[in-house]
């Protein structure tokens, strides 16, 4: 049995805790945001915070979840009121739409850590995510204008 | 807790996916269907639209969404011919229906950047015949004269100013007889269409809500994963899953035509137990094949002629007789579509129907090709086409692969079964179908003022349309398939004496259509050489296509557009070079304007500039995204993708050894779009061509090398 949190909801589970987080979410918890894309820590379509770092899921253990809290896209905001969603929204970045979720889940700590970043910031931060339909030009205007709104809405 | 969600997920992708579901209460003639769903409250003029009291107006969308905007753009159409309220208009994927065939190639399908342009007038239309049916219940209502009434913003008014919005009018609207004409707009009053208007689904796919194929969750479902041959063509001999059958959650092992299908709780039981199977393969004839071979089979081939596709003039004469003379050779490789998110099919097998869910690109097909492995006729199969992460052509299979097997993996469970066969990123890039190796043989010739005489081009590649369906089809009574030709069969430039000829593969290495299809590789040779011969020429390369191109009014414009914004003339940096490169493909006019660098070997893109004209449009932003998109797509493959086959096994299996442009080696991207009124052009596909040759052009002006072969490797310019 594992204990830990998923967006502020505890969780009892009976799983085997070698299985990746990534399919407890997916396949156990019903939260079908956080993606598969590669099973190996290469395209970041996985990423999910625990204690507000970020993880890819398809290569941690889900024993490494326990007695901690974890957050996944569906914990980031429950109404798209988080500045990085507006900002997505604002730029009309996703076009497939299937890393965006990893993407944003990168971007939250960047932003958490640099609250106002640079592109050397942003290259560091979201190297590890790919997008195959090619967004990143959106992805980096639109994590400027997250880190602008969340400026001028004050401390966060 | 688990149940709880499992439950809610299952409701929402009830109410998100199963467009199907919806189909049997709302046909054409809804009103005699019985009254499973309370009528009164939609009104559904036709497939396309369907308006409730609610004032929602849900628009039925027959094209696939795949990132490139149709669940935006198609939408767009339909609400501008209705007046409709944008901030109420939603979209739904249609069911499977010869009503939602493509109605340029019969079938129902998502390729070929063809949506728009293919919906254009029926998502007009059906948004017009709407709109004249509420206006006439409007009318009848009023006891007034339809022709005094107008509608704007989803509600119709008399010339008093009375209101009564499309919610009010449901119930009478259906009883309205559709028009026998539409009297579309006058595309000067568009409010919404030509309007950078943002993408209807942005917001589910922001906060993990968008249902993909490998979302999908049926109670009661298993997964399941699959053991494929190592080899294409080998087939099974036998396998001991000892081991596997007695790892935790595995319910099932069976044998399919593909491989050895292990069905679990849960997929990564599925996984577990699948990698524990030891599976004897009769490894067949392809287990010595190997690309560097294949390439250097095709240097041989490309020595002899070939099946003649374009001839004007004497090419070979007016060779001999050129002042100076190049001849070069480009290769490319294999590539993989390479969707975000892996090949995946959701079964419900039942003994007298079978439901089926996945990102389908090739409805018509898929549903016909499950139904016949199903043993049932094709009505009794229903399939829902949910949000595809990414398609790029691999999920239009003539085959329907993914599809096909996962009724297989179902049938051989035994029905009733509900299974859904999910492929590792290592089954998908392993799993074939990839866009075909080419080699382009060119020679070319000047005449002593620098003007090219003459243009020889040799092709030897696989032909993608050879033993599917779609051969006759496509070929029309040609000697060879037009995908492997496009793009260099209608050479622009204005050169006297051209010859084309290709040399069809014939190889076991299953191959398809992928984003942009020939003109990847046509454009890459062929705006390569004209650079080649630019040089020959002694000529700026821009300079030199502007002559050739006199004549070619829209490839001129790109062509200027892209230059002038990128500043063509302007000095660059040292260590700093463009390159240019423009193309016509899916209808439309592109150029691209590349600046690299070249640091220690290592290629870096700065900048695109891309001009594109598709004609008329409806929706810059969306041509904006998919032009930056086409570009990265097409740098990706430029500087670091090729798969390559040793012993006859994919020596790639994941991102780590097929990579994918990330954000740090993103360039800036600028779109520029030509504004006239003529024909549509598609945009899915048209970013793609330009740039490599526009990238591989530049390296040649940093480091005076040409590029013939892609990836581009340094070490291997000449």
């Amino acid at each position: 049995m594992i204990a830990f949190s998923v967006n502020g909801k505890h969780i009892d589970l009976d799983v085997d805790p070698s299985t990746p987080l990534l399919w407890v979410i997916r396949d156990h918890l019903g939260l079908t945001g956080t993606k598969y894309g590669c099973g190996m820590a290469q395209c970041g379509a996985c990423t999910i915070h625990i204690d507000g770092e970020t993880v890819r899921s398809c290569v941690a253990p889900a024993s490494r979840a326990a007695g901690k809290a974890v957050t996944t896209i569906e914990g980031l905001s429950p109404d798209l009121s988080n500045p990085l969603q507006q900002a997505w929204l604002e730029e009309d970045v996703p076009q497939c739409g299937y890393c965006q979720s990893g993407q944003l889940m990168s971007a939250a700590v960047l932003l958490r850590e640099k609250p106002r970043p640079t592109d050397e910031d942003i290259d560091q931060a979201m190297t590890g995510n790919i997008c195959r339909c090619g967004t990143y030009p959106r992805i980096r205007r639109a994590i400027h204008r997250a880190a602008e709104m969340a400026a001028k809405g004050g401390a966060r | 807790m688990s149940a709880g969600m499992e439950r809610r997920q299952f409701l929402k992708f009830s109410v998100a996916a199963s467009g199907g579901l919806l189909i049997g209460f709302y046909l054409p003639g809804v009103s005699t269907l019985g009254s499973a769903q309370p009528l009164a409250s939609t009104f559904m003029p036709n497939a396309f639209v369907r308006i409730g009291t609610d004032e929602r107006v849900t628009v039925i969308v027959n094209h696939s969404e795949m990132g490139q905007g149709v669940y935006t753009s198609l939408p767009m159409l339909l609400a501008e011919e209705l007046d409709a309220d944008w901030t109420k208009v939603g979209f739904e994927s249609a069911p499977v229906d010869p009503r939602y065939n493509h109605p340029a190639f019969g079938m129902q399908m998502t390729g070929g950047s063809s949506s728009v342009w293919s919906g254009l007038e029926q998502f007009r239309q059906a948004g017009g015949a709407a709109r004249a049916m509420l206006i006439a219940a409007a009318a009848q209502q009023w006891n007034t004269d339809a022709t005094t009434c107008r509608t704007d913003s989803g509600a119709v008014f008399d010339r008093s100013n009375r209101k009564l919005t499309y919610g009010q009018l449901v119930a009478a609207a259906a009883t309205m007889t559709p028009p026998a004409h539409v009297e579309l707009k006058d595309p000067k009053t568009f409010k919404l269409v030509g309007k950078p208007i943002k993408r209807l689904d942005a917001a589910e796919k922001l906060n993990g809500k968008a249902i993909f194929g490998i979302d999908v969750k049926l109670p009661g479902m298993l997964t399941a994963v699959v053991a494929r041959a190592p080899i294409f063509g080998a087939k099974v001999r036998s396998f001991d899953d000892s081991r596997a059958r007695s790892m935790p959650g595995v319910r099932k092992i069976v044998a399919v035509p593909s491989g050895v299908a292990v069905i679990a709780d849960s997929f990564w039981q599925a996984k577990m137990a699948r990698d524990a199977l030891r599976v004897e393969w009769d490894e067949g004839a392809m287990q010595s094949f190997s690309t560097t071979q294949m390439m250097e089979e095709f240097r041989q081939r490309a020595k002899s002629q070939g099946v003649s596709v374009r001839n004007d003039g004497d090419a070979a004469s007016a060779l001999s007789h050129a002042a100076k003379k190049i001849e070069a050779v480009y290769e490319v490789p294999y590539l993989a579509h390479l969707m975000m998110e892996p090949l995946n099919c959701v079964v419900d097998l039942r003994p007298d129907s079978c439901e089926v869910w996945t990102g389908s690109q090739f409805q018509t097909v898929d549903r016909a090709n499950a139904a016949k492995v199903a043993g049932l006729p094709a009505e009794k199969v229903r399939l829902h086409t949910t949000f595809l992460g990414g398609g790029f052509g691999r999920r239009a299979n003539p085959q329907s692969d993914f599809v096909v097997e996962a009724v297989h993996v179902a049938k051989a469970a035994g029905a009733p079964v509900q299974v859904k066969v999910i492929w590792t990123r290592e089954d998908d890039m392993q799993g074939g179908w990839y866009r075909p190796a080419f080699l382009h043989a060119i020679e070319g010739g000047v005449d002593a003022n620098g003007n090219p005489v003459s243009w020889k081009s040799r092709l030897v590649g696989q032909s993608i349309m050879a033993g599917t369906p779609f051969e006759a089809m496509m070929l029309k009574g040609k000697a060879y398939d037009p995908a492997s030709v496009e793009g260099i069969d209608d050479l622009p430039y204005a050169i006297p004496n051209v010859a084309v000829e290709y040399h069809k593969a014939d190889i076991n290495v299953p191959v398809q259509w992928l984003r942009s299809v020939g003109h990847s590789h046509t454009a890459f040779a062929a705006e390569c050489f004209i650079d080649e011969l630019a040089g020959l020429a002694q000529r700026d390369p821009y300079q030199f296509r502007r002559e050739l191109l006199r004549k070619q009014a829209r490839h001129l414009g790109v062509l200027d557009l892209a230059a002038e914004k990128a500043g063509w003339s302007k000095p660059l940096p040292k260590g700093m070079g463009r390159g240019i490169a423009v193309h016509f493909a899916f209808g439309s006019y592109s150029a691209h304007v590349a600046e690299v660098s070249v640091t220690d070997g290592k290629v870096r893109v700065h900048r695109m500039v891309c001009a594109i004209d598709c004609g008329q449009y409806v929706n810059p932003g969306i041509i904006a995204a998919q032009t930056e998109g086409g570009a990265i797509f097409g740098a990706s493959a430029a500087l670091y993708q090729e798969l390559t086959f040793d012993n006859g096994r994919l020596q790639q299996t994941n991102f780590h050894t097929f990579p994918v442009m990330r954000i740090n080696e993103s360039p800036q991207i600028e779109t520029h779009i030509v504004e006239n009124n003529e024909k549509s052009g598609g945009i899915g596909e048209p970013g793609v061509p330009c740039a490599a040759p526009a990238i591989a052009n530049a390296v040649f002006a940093v480091t005076g090398k040409r590029i013939r072969r892609l990836p581009i490797r340094l070490a291997e310019a000449v």
